[in-house]
């Protein structure tokens, strides 16, 4: 194919030749390039097929709108879909890949859509695919899925790593054309902290494709030295492949930093992020996002070919690509004229000028043929543009051969990072587009985006812009202004709208991504859907990737104009976050993989996996459930084996992601007392008790115990689900409900480890290591304080409490000594027959015992179901939970209440979240007595045990019951029970 | 949602270092209130369109309670305070 590559191109390194490949085809470009303006330099005019019809589609703008040169770029893990060609910069050995056609993009199957495009307008799918309903799933929804879509994601794990960061400053400016360079140069010579982020990889936006001169320099020299300036400027700091999507509360900017994304494999830092995602905080914004250009809508204005005539003018100019060889221009607007001068300076052939203005004074005195109040109807041409239908103003049509045309319907301020926050643009006549709200605090839109037009306006404005800003910060700054030009500046815009071509002939595109031409919304207004919000759904117009970047404005002015109002009645759809499509990886950031969350690991996690522990998540800790030894091929075995070794000889078990809170201050009892529904204000130095916490509404919140180590010096405990919520609780209470109370609280689950000694051979094994006189009599049940260890050389807090229903210590040293204190309290028990054992055969023994944790504690039931009704105290005045727990339901003697369960036949089993039903009634809620809570095979029974929340509670003791698994479809034949199967008279604890 | 708030003991912090617990609802009544007075108190809460008093707790900072006033549609934010400084919590 022809090179359309020309001389010039303000952003090209011609020293720097990159090869890539495009649908493996081997092609080259030169380092500045975008993926878009190498393929055009190529002749590539044909890149992809669109969405719903398969139509031949090339490159219609060289920005972030670009709706059509859609392409996977990368391979593998790298693999990025849906990239826009016109974003994505040129690196050697980059491979680009056409989307949705098969087999190639040059003769594609599914164009065979275009053909059947007379019954695919809007709403088809709707209507069509209705019934039967079942074959929406099974049939239609594949096969649509298939024939339509974008790229494909990579199943690939992306190799790239993310990262996520903060950033402050006095100014950002958003965009970094002719009025962004001048706020940020503006702010940064008066000494601000200034950000100013641009999501191209060039900065100057339009003026990287300007010829004229700027303040008495050729444009590219004065640019270099704008940008130089700011990059000597130290407290400015520049964000080029920054795009900015969105605009939080209190000046809080969401951004997108492609850092390595434009890199070939070779060069990329491993260690370094691809993308880092941004939020900046900035005092003041200048909004310099600029404008972009609407396509007309005419009869087969999709055809590759047909593209913008500023992204025309700015492959021209900045990249050097001639976009075809005979050449016209479809445009309605003064600025647009830029493009036509530009083209005759580079000698390209200009066919027609078409304008429908009847009498323009465009001050264009060129030799290029000029037909007024014309316009475009019709293109021809299989997958490059080959001629344009011109209607005149007399109603004659013409033929014109061309390869390119340019169009322009005028500018559409982007004004979406204005509107995130809820603000709506506002719609002008005379800029025949909507312009972002004025009163956004702390915003302040400047250049095009404000309806400036021209470089020199455009400068001279963002700098009086940054120096407005800058007041409002205290801080003085002078504008950085610049003088006029040699003329080209006019800084007039006039415009005709041209919402649709009333003569166009054939399909006649609004939404290129999406596939929605003008019949598709003359379609929804017909059958109702003439909201622009539901005419948007009905239609799919502005639902793409693109977000109808290019589309939704010309939606909106077909609407207006079929409905006989301003567009300004129509009013805009919601703009919401993301500007542009933003990577998952980007917004993933380092939380992916095992670091998917923070890890908590016990401080005696070592000791536990040297020991052969298998763990298991339980929130963000990992505890040790179960210790395998050689022989064991089922966790029940290993199991078994721990429970049997604790009720016959001793265990030890990691406890130390229990909630560990330490209480101080004069009023700490008085603190605790109403904070446990059970009376603690009495409590001696030296003892613990078991505490049951109630939330306001009368229901327990959480258990655990509490010792009093000093005077006015306390240690709770907390259930390890709940140690963040108590403590968040108890600090609600401590600061809101009484700040009289002197009392201060500190988490200490981190700071200590803790361990629990359990069986009839615990304290043997205990005495070994602990100084201190651990005699029944000396250290009776519920003792707890300081002991010393290992002859003097360390001192922990030793309990006696018991979980297990065993004799049981729990032992708590600082973290770091834990994991030598386990291993010296394995060394001490060996004589015993010490074993370590998890969490599994904790909850086997805690079962067994009929001790409760959440998930008897499940938030609906009351001390009473759980057989401690009488723990509530009925003597202190107040504490939380106290009045509302004496509510007449919650005292109704029929509600559930805690009991054993275990089956009739030894043989048989059941699984936890059974339900219990009287013999002989049917399965119905109305039948329902309760169900299971816990349930597990106990070693020391040898059949299942459960515990169970059962209507009648201990009244039904002996009853027989069914149990019912509705989901595994079962039932067996149950006995109600003591919840206490082993050692229901508490000698072993006390032992 | 406020993307910023400014606690009184640490300064302007990222909104994800706090957690809300919700509506500044009636004192915490005697224990001796009448029924209606407690359910109020424990189930009834506002969920207004503008000025809206919420306490917000700075989990991922001083871990202290904050009274803190919030427009509901603007977002604005015209006052935080110490709870334990207001007498929000209990009926005196």
């Amino acid at each position: 194919m022809t090179s359309f590559r020309i001389e010039g191109g303000t952003v090209l390194n011609r020293d720097d030749v990159r090869h890539f490949t495009f649908n493996g085809e081997k092609l080259s470009g030169f380092g500045g390039d975008t993926v878009a303006s190498a393929l055009l330099a190529n002749g590539r005019q044909l890149v992809g097929r669109s969405f719903k019809y398969h139509r031949p589609r090339g490159i219609l703008t060289a920005g972030a709108a670009e709706p059509n040169a859609l392409l996977t770029i990368g391979r593998d893990g790298r693999q990025d879909p849906n990239t826009r060609a016109t974003m994505a910069e040129l690196f050697d050995g980059l491979e680009a890949r056409s989307q949705n056609c098969w087999p190639n993009v040059d003769f594609d199957i599914g164009a065979v859509n275009g053909l059947l495009g007379p019954v695919l307008g809007a709403g088809f799918y709707y209507k069509t695919f209705m019934w039967p309903a079942a074959f929406w799933e099974k049939v239609y929804e594949p096969i649509i899925r298939k024939a339509a879509g974008l790229g494909r994601a990579s199943y690939d794990p992306d190799p790239g790593s993310y990262e996520k960061c903060w950033a402050h400053c006095d100014l950002l400016v958003i965009g970094a054309g002719a009025a962004g360079l001048a706020a940020a140069l503006t702010a940064g010579r008066a000494g601000a902290r200034v950000i100013i982020a641009d999501e191209g990889a060039h900065l100057g936006g339009g003026m990287i494709a300007e010829r004229s001169i700027i303040d008495g320099k050729p444009a590219d020299i004065f640019l270099g030295d704008v940008i130089g300036e700011l990059i000597r400027l130290p407290n400015v700091e520049i964000k080029s492949r920054t795009t900015i999507f969105a605009s939080y509360d209190d000046g809080v900017w969401g951004g997108v930093e492609r850092v390595q994304k434009h890199l070939p494999d070779s060069a990329i830092t491993p260690n370094r992020a691809m993308e880092r995602l941004w939020r900046i905080v900035a005092k003041q914004t200048i909004l310099a996002t600029g404008a972009e250009e609407r396509p007309i809508v005419f009869g087969g204005n999709d055809r590759p070919g047909v593209m913008m005539a500023g992204a025309m003018r700015t492959y021209l100019n900045a990249y050097g690509v001639a976009p075809g060889k005979r050449v016209a221009i479809f445009v309605n607007n003064d600025q647009a004229y830029d493009t036509v001068r530009d083209l005759e300076e580079c000698g390209i052939e200009i066919a027609a000028i078409i304008d429908p203005r009847t009498c323009p004074d465009v001050g264009y005195h060129g030799s290029a043929r000029y037909i007024a109040g014309a316009m475009v109807r019709d293109t021809a041409g299989r997958k490059g543009l080959k001629s344009i239908t011109v209607r005149h103003d007399d109603g004659r049509d013409e033929v014109i051969a061309v390869d390119a045309l340019a169009m322009s319907g005028g500018y559409s301020p982007i004004v979406h990072l204005a509107c995130h926050r809820g603000a709506k643009p506002v719609w002008s006549d005379d800029h025949a587009g909507f312009m972002p709200p004025q009163d956004v605090a702390g915003l302040t839109p400047v250049g095009a985006v404000s309806g400036i037009y021209g470089i020199v306006a455009c400068f001279n404005a963002g700098a009086q812009a940054a120096c407005d800003a800058l007041t409002g910060l205290g801080l003085t700054a002078q504008p950085a202004l610049i003088g006029a030009d040699m003329g080209r500046d006019a800084g007039l815009q006039r415009i005709m709208p041209v919402w649709s071509v009333p003569s166009a002939r054939g399909k006649a595109f609004v939404d290129f991504q999406n596939d929605v031409s003008v019949s598709d919304i003359k379609l929804a207004m017909r059958e109702g859907y003439d909201h622009v919000e539901l005419a948007k759904r009905y239609t799919t117009n502005g639902m793409a990737t693109d977000q109808g970047k290019t589309s939704n404005v010309n939606a909106i002015g077909i609407l207006a104009e079929n409905k006989g109002v301003s567009p300004g009645d129509i009013g805009t759809t919601t703009f919401r976050p993301f500007y542009t499509p933003v990577s998952f990886g980007a917004l993933v950031g380092a939380s992916k993989g095992f670091e998917f969350q923070p890890v908590r690991t016990s401080p005696l996690h070592g000791w536990a996996a040297r020991n052969g522990a298998k763990f298991v998540e339980t929130g963000l800790w990992y505890r040790s459930s179960w210790f395998p030894r050689d022989g064991e091929t089922f966790w029940r075995d290993s199991v078994n084996r721990e429970v049997l070794n604790v009720r016959t000889n001793v265990g030890i078990c990691d406890v130390s992601t229990l909630g560990k809170i330490e209480i101080f201050g004069a009023d700490a009892a008085a603190f605790l007392n109403r904070v446990y529904c059970n009376a603690f204000l009495k409590l001696p130095v030296g003892k613990a008790r078991y505490g049951l916490m109630l939330r306001e509404d009368g229901f327990i919140y959480d258990d655990g115990t509490t010792s009093c180590l000093a005077e006015n010096h306390y240690f709770m405990t907390t259930t390890t689900a709940l140690a963040a919520g108590v403590l968040t609780h108890l600090e609600f209470c401590a600061q809101v409900l009484w700040p009289e109370l002197d009392v201060r609280l500190a988490s200490a689950t981190d700071q200590w480890a803790q361990m629990a000694i359990a069986g009839p051979k615990a304290r043997a094994t205990l005495a070994k290591i602990i100084d201190d006189d651990i005699s029944n009599d000396a250290f009776p049940f519920l003792a707890a304080r300081e002991v010393s260890m290992f002859g003097g050389r360390l001192r922990g807090r030793l309990f006696r409490i018991s979980f297990s229903g065993e004799l049981a210590y729990e032992i708590a040293v600082p973290a770091g000594y834990g994991d030598s204190v386990a291993d010296a309290i394995m060394e001490a028990g060996q004589e015993f027959d010490i074993a370590p054992y998890g969490t599994e055969a904790l909850g086997v023994m805690r079962i067994e015992k009929g001790h409760v944790t959440h998930a008897e504690i499940n938030g609906t039931v009351t001390p009473a179901d759980l057989g401690m009704g009488r723990m509530v105290s009925v003597k202190k005045d107040d504490f939380i939970g106290r009045v509302m727990n004496q509510r007449e339901g919650l005292k109704d003697p029929a509600r559930p209440a805690l009991v054993g369960i275990k089956p009739k036949s030894p043989g048989d089993t059941f699984a936890t979240g059974a339900h219990v039903l009287n013999i002989g009634d049917d399965v119905r809620l109305e039948n329902d007595q309760g169900y299971v809570t816990s349930s597990c095979y106990s070693p020391n029974l040898g059949h299942a045990i459960g515990l169970a929340l059962v209507k009648g509670g201990p009244e039904r003791y002996g009853d027989e019951v069914v149990i019912w698994n509705g989901l595994a479809g079962t039932s067996v034949t149950g006995i109600i029970c003591n919840p206490a199967f082993v050692d229901p008279e508490n000698e072993k604890l006390h032992a | 949602m406020s993307s910023l708030v400014k606690c009184p003991h640490c300064g302007l912090r990222p909104r994800e270092e706090f957690t809300i617990r919700g509506e500044v609802a009636t004192p915490r009544p005697a224990p001796d209130a009448a029924t209606d007075v407690w359910f109020d108190h424990v189930y009834l809460r506002d969920n207004p369109r503008g000025d809206h008093r919420e306490y917000w707790h700075h989990a991922g900072g001083c871990r202290g309670w904050l009274v803190l006033d919030r427009n509901t549609i603007t977002h604005d934010i015209s006052a935080v305070v110490d709870a334990s400084t207001l007498k929000t919590g209990t009926k005196s």
